[in-house]
């Protein structure tokens, strides 16, 4: 069923969506935007859906903004809501536009003809790290082992993911891979329409180890299933204390998957530090907290320029790879 | 177990608990009618109303509900209006809505919801009793076997190649099978076939096929045909209402219900297969065991036709559950929000589920049982009611029948071009039709082409070739069941039609 495959990814943000359909609309106080309508590139109960809604319930109940509405404008995989930002924005002032990694990657391979340079950057909000899974019952208990595993017969290591070959989940395996001095492009790797069926696909037995995200990958270890080998992240993630990162095992390797917001471009420099303003007091509330900790989501805060900043050296670090890997 | 049960029984059954699942039954119907909105969005809809219950087991209560309510309600309109709102009631179309226009709709609603209650019940049952032990055979298949798997899926266009059209079966499968190969899949970084155009990025939705070959072509023949009425009979209101179903029709579809409850589950309880291709499956055995005489009535209305998708989409729905709360690994979208609802009530389903939380796994089994109930004895009484929409003056029903399916089109993805596409396929639909193509292989080799080739693709590159067809036995069983399903039936006619024409010459 094509029109109907969700991750857990994505699932996680699809209640979140779910949740705020109700979501009351007046809030007075301290108000700092009267009102937002966020555009979500996706379907209903996708992820970029559930981080818009979850975001203006938080915003609209903790009285930073008026009012929020939302927006599903899917097509062209997110690239059509980000064409109409562009085309229309000279009366899109209150719009603000949820987007995440992906549009550094299908900017980069084309997808997308524009890139988040031509949108004017609100704030990276929340994330996610990778991670690298084996099933519990796999002899393999380090990278160091899987690595050894992997180099006496590449071709029987099969890695799974939940995106095509060049997307999130094998680009993290392949820098994995290529900080742990090995090449990247000789990774076996096996894509999945679903992160559920990549994860059926390791307790199979089909793959051999699976790059998902860490939060899924977190709900799996607590259940005894699978071993997290590694975690993308600077110092070990406090939701989960066992997993050790990768740079700990000598692996030189950072990787977040973020979400964020965009405006239209040309935005009133006002307007956009109005925006600014309210997603950096929203961390501080309760509302914010409540919403972030029902979807399991990591606080990662980059507003403007560092938001820039963060994006162009995402920007670099997979294009290089992406070159290696012969997809650019 | 019966302590368990006992647990979840009493939970269920206190005041509050009963209205919910009422409620989302009812709910789950009416919503489940209109196409566009299947059972996922509904429960995405209800997931708010249910986490405010606060209590885990009132809210799967209510959201068992809904499920099982809307999942009727998609058979509703395939069966009434020829409008399968999603990919798992498409089969229930084949021989629901032919029916409807005999005249037997209200018979035909009666066998899907009797048909629906069972499937669900004796999945529920096989689900209660088995599934600890099921979370093995739900990592039993890797992608050669779900390749497999859809290879015997795509033998139930032989049911549409019966009547001499061979040809032009095979011509609108693989017509179907292109049409699944738009846009990004699964397995390629850049959208094929997409001519630059923005819109057809993700590929063809399924609903906006779904309307534009089955429910706008249905609509068009109405107005080209000023004296074609909704129903072939007469129209007269009690024919349409007849609900009894005959002593005789039921022992012909119990073999077939008990069947395809214990096939449907097991398919659902795979990971990578689920509702749509049971159903198919479903209705590719039933129309192979059937005698000579029966199959000849698949796809022109037969009971057997209508209740073995029916029977099967419920009990692989059912068992999709098992995946879920065994393993925490959702199989489909509409588990998916669930996973997202239970994590959102602070239950995180998987092994330790049943050692942890039993109450919930209990409570989900007792909401199922309940749920199926309630929805069969509410529905029952309404079927006549329902079965009426076709007795609408056709001046009203034409101008209903478009809207309902351009809106189904419209309301997943929010997305204009979705009805200039659904316009423009219903227009080729309706010529293709016709010209006597069959388009429901279309729609087959569309819903199963994209998983056909994911699977395909996968194990190509697991195997370095295609050694997975020798080197897996299970894989190498199924093909071969495809190939008999295929094969025996065009044997079996080649002979008949031999012995016949052996006669004549004789004479």
């Amino acid at each position: 069923m094509t029109t109907f495959t969700l991750g857990r990814r994505a699932l996680i943000a699809a209640t979140a969506a779910a949740l705020s359909f109700g979501t009351p609309v007046f809030a007075g106080g301290h108000q700092v935007v009267e009102s937002i309508h966020f555009l979500i590139p996706g379907g209903a109960g996708g992820g970029w859906d559930g981080t818009a809604r979850g975001t203006g319930e938080a915003l609209t109940n903790a009285g930073l903004v008026g009012t929020a509405s939302y927006e599903n404008m899917s097509g062209g995989g997110g690239g059509k809501a980000i064409g109409y930002m562009i085309e229309n924005a000279e009366s899109l002032d209150n719009v603000l536009m949820v987007n995440s990694t992906p549009i550094v990657i299908r900017s980069l391979t084309g997808v997308f003809p524009q890139s988040f340079r031509d949108l004017t950057l609100v704030a990276g909000t929340i994330g996610d790290y990778a991670a690298i899974v084996v099933p519990a019952d796999s002899p393999l208990n380090s990278m160091g082992e899987l690595l050894e595993t992997y180099k006496a017969d590449p071709n029987a290591f099969a890695v799974g993911g939940g995106s095509v070959p060049g997307g999130m989940d094998h680009l993290v395996a392949a820098m994995t891979m290529k900080a742990a001095g090995e090449d990247p492009t000789a990774v076996k790797y096996i894509p999945y329409d679903a992160g559920g069926k990549a994860m059926a696909a390791l307790l199979s037995g089909e793959i051999q180890a699976l790059s998902t995200g860490f939060s899924e990958a977190v709900a799996l270890a607590e259940q005894g299933e699978v071993k997290i080998l590694g975690v993308t992240a600077d110092e070990r993630v406090p939701a989960y204390e066992d997993a050790p990162t990768m740079q700990e095992q000598g692996i030189d390797t950072t990787f977040i998957n973020w979400r964020g917001f965009f405006a239209a471009p040309g935005l009133d420099e006002a307007k956009v530090a109005a925006f600014q303003d309210a997603i950096a007091k929203m961390y501080d509330t309760p509302e914010w907290e409540e919403v972030r900790a029902r979807n399991g989501w990591v606080n990662i805060h980059n507003p403007g320029d560092e938001f820039r900043a963060f994006l162009e050296s995402q920007e670099q670090e997979i294009g290089d790879l992406m070159r290696e890997l012969g997809f650019l | 177990m019966i302590e368990g049960l006992l647990i979840g029984l009493s939970t269920a059954f206190s005041v509050t608990n009963l209205l919910m699942v009422i409620g989302g039954c009812l709910i789950g119907t009416f919503i489940g009618m209109l196409p566009g909105l299947g059972p996922m969005s509904i429960i995405a809809i209800m997931i708010p109303v249910a986490i405010t219950l606060g209590d885990p087991s009132a809210a799967l209560i209510l959201l068992a509900g809904v499920y099982y309510g809307a999942i009727f309600g998609g058979s509703t309109s395939s069966i009434l209006l020829n409008a399968p709102g999603v990919a798992g009631t498409v089969a229930s179309a084949f021989d629901g809505y032919p029916m409807a226009r005999k005249g037997m709709a209200g018979k035909a609603l009666t066998i899907a919801a009797i048909s629906s209650f069972l499937g669900g019940t004796i999945g529920a049952l096989l689900l209660m009793v088995f599934a600890p032990m099921l979370s093995t055979v739900a990592l039993l298949f890797h992608s050669a076997e779900y390749f497999a798997l859809m290879v015997v899926g795509l033998s139930a266009i032989a049911a549409f190649a019966g009547t001499g059209n061979v040809a032009k079966a095979i011509l609108m499968t693989l017509l179907g099978l292109i049409m699944a190969t738009v846009g990004e899949g699964a397995l390629f970084n850049m959208p094929r076939f997409t001519m630059g155009l923005m819109d057809l990025q993700s590929g063809f939705s399924f609903i906006t096929l779904a309307m534009a070959m089955f429910a706008l072509p249905e609509a068009i023949f109405l107005v080209l045909h000023p004296k074609r009425t909704a129903t072939e009979g007469d129209g007269s209101t009690g024919k349409i209402t007849g609900l009894r179903i005959s002593r005789d029709e039921a022992r012909k579809i119990a073999p077939v219900i008990g069947r395809q409850s214990v096939q449907g589950f097991f398919i659902g309880v795979l990971p990578g297969a689920g509702a749509t291709i049971a159903s198919f499956l479903g209705y590719a055995v039933e129309r192979n065991l059937a005698t000579e005489e029966e199959q000849k009535e698949f796809g022109k209305g037969s009971i057997k036709g209508l209740a073995a998708p029916e029977t099967a989409n419920n009990a692989a729905c059912t068992g999709s559950f098992v995946p879920l709360l065994t393993l925490g690994i959702p199989g489909s979208g509409t588990t998916a929000i669930l996973l997202g609802a239970l994590i959102a009530l602070n239950v995180t389903p998987g092994p330790r589920l049943m050692v942890d939380s039993p109450e919930i796994f209990w409570a989900v089994i007792t909401s199922m049982f309940i749920g199926n109930l309630v929805l069969l004895v509410l529905n029952l009484p309404l079927i006549p009611y329902i079965a009426k929409v076709l007795s609408i003056p056709r001046n009203y029903l034409i101008p209903f029948i478009l809207f309902f399916t351009l809106m189904g089109s419209y309301i997943g993805q929010n997305n204009a071009t979705e009805l200039l596409i659904l316009v423009g396929f219903g227009i080729c639909a309706t010529i293709l039709r016709f010209a006597d193509y069959p388009l429901a292989p279309l729609l087959i080799g569309f819903i199963l082409g994209r998983m056909l080739e994911d699977n395909f693709s996968r194990s190509m590159q697991l195997y370095d070739g295609a050694s997975f067809i020798i080197d897996r036995p299970m894989t190498l069983g199924l093909l071969m069941i495809a190939a008999l399903l295929v094969i025996v039936p065009s044997y079996r006619a080649r002979r008949a039609k031999a012995r016949r024409q052996g006669v004549a010459e004789g004479d």
